[in-house]
């Protein structure tokens, strides 16, 4: 007898002196039921198809077709204002059709590893991941992450890929200095700049770089802009220490809260986050400068966790961010994208993204570490950090 | 009965998963190194000297806010339960401690750098009205001054809540008897009111170190790890951007157990000679 009613149904229950003890019991069978049941529909909806390991040998109608028939995409750590993420989620959304869900937006790369190894088998686990380099390799050697090579593949840069496949770099920026005009009067333009007595109490990392990729880029930048190297960043930490005894540097880690309500004025961060800062707090007249005596830059890896609970829609979004329109989205949040230099050369840029940029000389200095060096800088952070700035 | 204790199973399930089992994980794990082999790298890893500024730094904030927070707390709980005190001031200061024992972490952080940051209320009122900058005069909220600072925001009402019961226990009778007997405030004190007040001091104080000595978005949402604590270290190496090493976060938890269970070898023999006269 269907119950069209929720009065009538305490009424029955009243009626017909169902006593406590069967209505919990009555509970606790179907409680059970539908988690035995669940499971294997869950199973069996998904298609038992094998998902391919290079891009072209699926039709792309056949790739969005499986996708559609997984329905939905799980992504984890992506700010929405973290090189326009906001913008290419739902772009992707309303492109497809497949929902998004995007676990711990303010998750880090540790988190997002951790994600895939403790979420095996769940339908909940990330399908695709956005780590900094050596989290990437440490997946890729754990086997947490699928192989796949997508359409444009041979276009990325060959020092932002993996040769076997397991990640491919999406997006590089470079170590800027964010700057609020309200509250300083001389834009500072290097980092000898920021040893001056006029900045006390202003400059803040994005964190500390023993937890912040962002961090430890400053401290990278930092030792360029110090006589050290890529394999030295001893000189880097004494730099710090040295603003911290001038008083200048201030241990709280800049957000978006920071910026805005004017307690960070002097930000050292990625240029794509300062400059979406510029673009998100007009109060604060953001300018963003690309310090002159040091320019560090470093990318984020793209993967496919290797137990996907949707492969199809995980290869899908791989896909589309390769495409112009991908890179593109990329660009509008400031960053610059894998293909950059194969847009320019086809003159896909818009000119007025190129416009919101800084000026491209200033980013040809750049320098990139590799994973050794990486490693090795962190060890020195480990050790001489905490001594240098306590 | 016999079944009755059957009732006393989800407790210990309860406690088996999310209290043994973890503290077992941590212990065993703290012998691993990264490929899962037995090793005590990590172990001679903790003796580093980052890693003992860090325990050094926690030990000593936790202990000067559990003295701080213990004496400032006993004094609010005299004050508020003395026979004087208008009735209502004990249930409003009993409510706005239990919430404040529990407001911690990063809210916690963020009210104080709005009040006491470089840009906060109270520093531009004293600078703006005053003339008066402290951040000029060598004050900084984000260094151990200032976490202990932070800190003490909730280790006194905590204290307060605790020791409370222990103050109604106190009779006046044993006060009136006293001065009948010709003793002073200060004998009075001395002989009956503290040795009866020991055991829970203690054991208060206890709750506030331990209390201190785990906390940690407190500390992280204040200095993001510009000061090195131990539950900071954790962090760094299990959750964090840069440095990827479980096990080593498991064996700084077995030093932080340590720490904890010395704190305990200590109090234990304390707690006995104070509950002396009970006996």
């Amino acid at each position: 007898m269907p119950d069209r009613d929720p009065d009538e149904m305490f009424l029955r229950v009243v009626d017909e002196r169902i006593s406590r003890g069967t209505l919990l019991r009555r509970g606790l069978a179907t409680g059970i039921g539908l988690t035995i049941l669940s499971s294997p529909l869950d199973a069996f909806a998904r298609g038992s198809k094998t998902p391919p390991t290079r891009g072209q040998l699926i039709t792309m109608k056949e790739l969005i077709a499986e996708a559609k028939k997984e329905g939905k995409l799980n992504t984890i750590a992506l700010p929405p204002d973290w090189a326009n993420y906001g913008q290419i989620m739902s772009t992707f959304q309303k492109k497809y059709g497949l929902s998004i869900t995007n676990d711990n937006p303010d998750g880090s790369s540790a988190q997002e590893n951790q994600a895939v190894r403790s979420l095996k088998g769940d339908p909940r686990a990330p399908d695709v991941l956005d780590v900094s380099p050596s989290f990437a390799a440490a997946g890729a050697n754990e086997g947490l992450y699928a192989k796949y090579f997508n359409r444009r593949f041979k276009t990325i840069p060959r020092e932002m890929k993996d040769g076997r496949g397991f990640w491919v770099g999406d997006y590089w920026g470079v170590i800027s200095l964010g700057v609020n005009q309200n509250i300083v009067r001389n834009v500072p333009k290097s980092f000898k700049d920021l040893l001056k007595p006029e900045y006390k109490n202003q400059v803040a990392l994005n964190g500390s770089p023993l937890t912040s990729g962002s961090a430890l880029a400053g401290v990278f930048a930092a030792a360029l802009a110090n006589g050290g190297s890529l394999n030295n960043v001893g000189p880097g930490i004494d730099f710090f220490g040295k603003l911290k005894q001038a008083g200048n540097f201030i241990p709280v880690q800049a957000t978006p809260q920071t910026v805005a309500s004017g307690q960070t004025p002097i930000v050292i961060d990625w240029d794509y986050l300062n400059l979406a800062y510029g673009k998100e707090f007009p109060s604060a007249k953001w300018a963003t400068k690309i310090p002159t005596d040091g320019v560090y830059g470093a990318h984020y890896c793209q993967a496919i966790n290797a137990n996907a609970p949707h492969p199809f829609a995980a290869r899908l979004w791989q896909e589309w961010l390769y495409t112009d329109a991908g890179q593109l989205l990329w660009l509008k949040g400031y960053s610059h994208p894998a293909l950059f230099q194969d847009l320019a050369k086809r003159k896909k840029i818009p000119a007025s993204l190129l416009k919101a940029l800084p000026p491209a000389a200033l980013y040809a200095k750049v320098k990139f570490a590799n994973a050794a060096q990486t490693a090795k800088a962190k060890e020195r952070v480990n050790n001489d950090w905490a001594k240098a700035t306590g | 009965m016999p079944y009755a204790w059957l009732g006393v199973v989800p407790f210990f399930l309860y406690a088996f998963a999310f209290l043994l089992l973890p503290a077992g994980q941590v212990l065993v794990g703290a012998f691993k190194d990264k490929d899962g082999a037995w090793s005590t790298a990590n172990i001679s890893t903790l003796f580093e000297q980052q890693y003992v500024d860090a325990f050094r730094n926690s030990i000593e904030i936790s202990l000067v806010t559990a003295v701080l927070g213990g004496i400032l707390g006993l004094c609010i709980a005299f004050a508020a339960l003395a026979d004087g005190t208008p009735r209502w001031i004990r249930p409003a200061l009993t409510t706005f401690s239990g919430v404040a024992a529990n407001f911690g972490g990063i809210p916690l952080a963020f009210a104080f750098i709005a009040t006491l940051g470089t840009i906060g209320v109270v520093t531009a009122f004293l600078r703006d009205q005053l003339g008066y900058n402290i951040y000029f005069h060598g004050f900084t909220l984000f260094s151990k001054t200032g976490i202990e600072i932070v800190y003490l925001y909730f280790q006194i009402p905590l204290m307060f809540l605790v020791i409370a019961p222990a103050i109604d226990g106190m009779k006046r009778e044993w006060r009136e008897a006293s001065s009948n007997l010709g003793a002073s405030s200060w004998q009075y004190w001395r002989h009956v009111g503290l040795p009866v007040l020991m055991p829970s001091l203690l054991g208060a104080t206890i709750l506030l170190f331990g209390n201190a000595f785990a906390a940690y978005a407190t500390a992280y949402g204040l200095t993001g790890g510009g000061v090195a604590l131990a539950p900071l270290k954790i962090g760094e190496v299990v959750s964090g951007n840069v440095l990827d090493n479980p096990h080593l976060g498991q064996a700084l938890a077995l030093g932080m157990f340590a720490v904890l269970a010395a704190a305990m070898l200590l109090y234990v023999p304390l707690q006995r000679r104070s509950a002396r006269w009970m006996r």
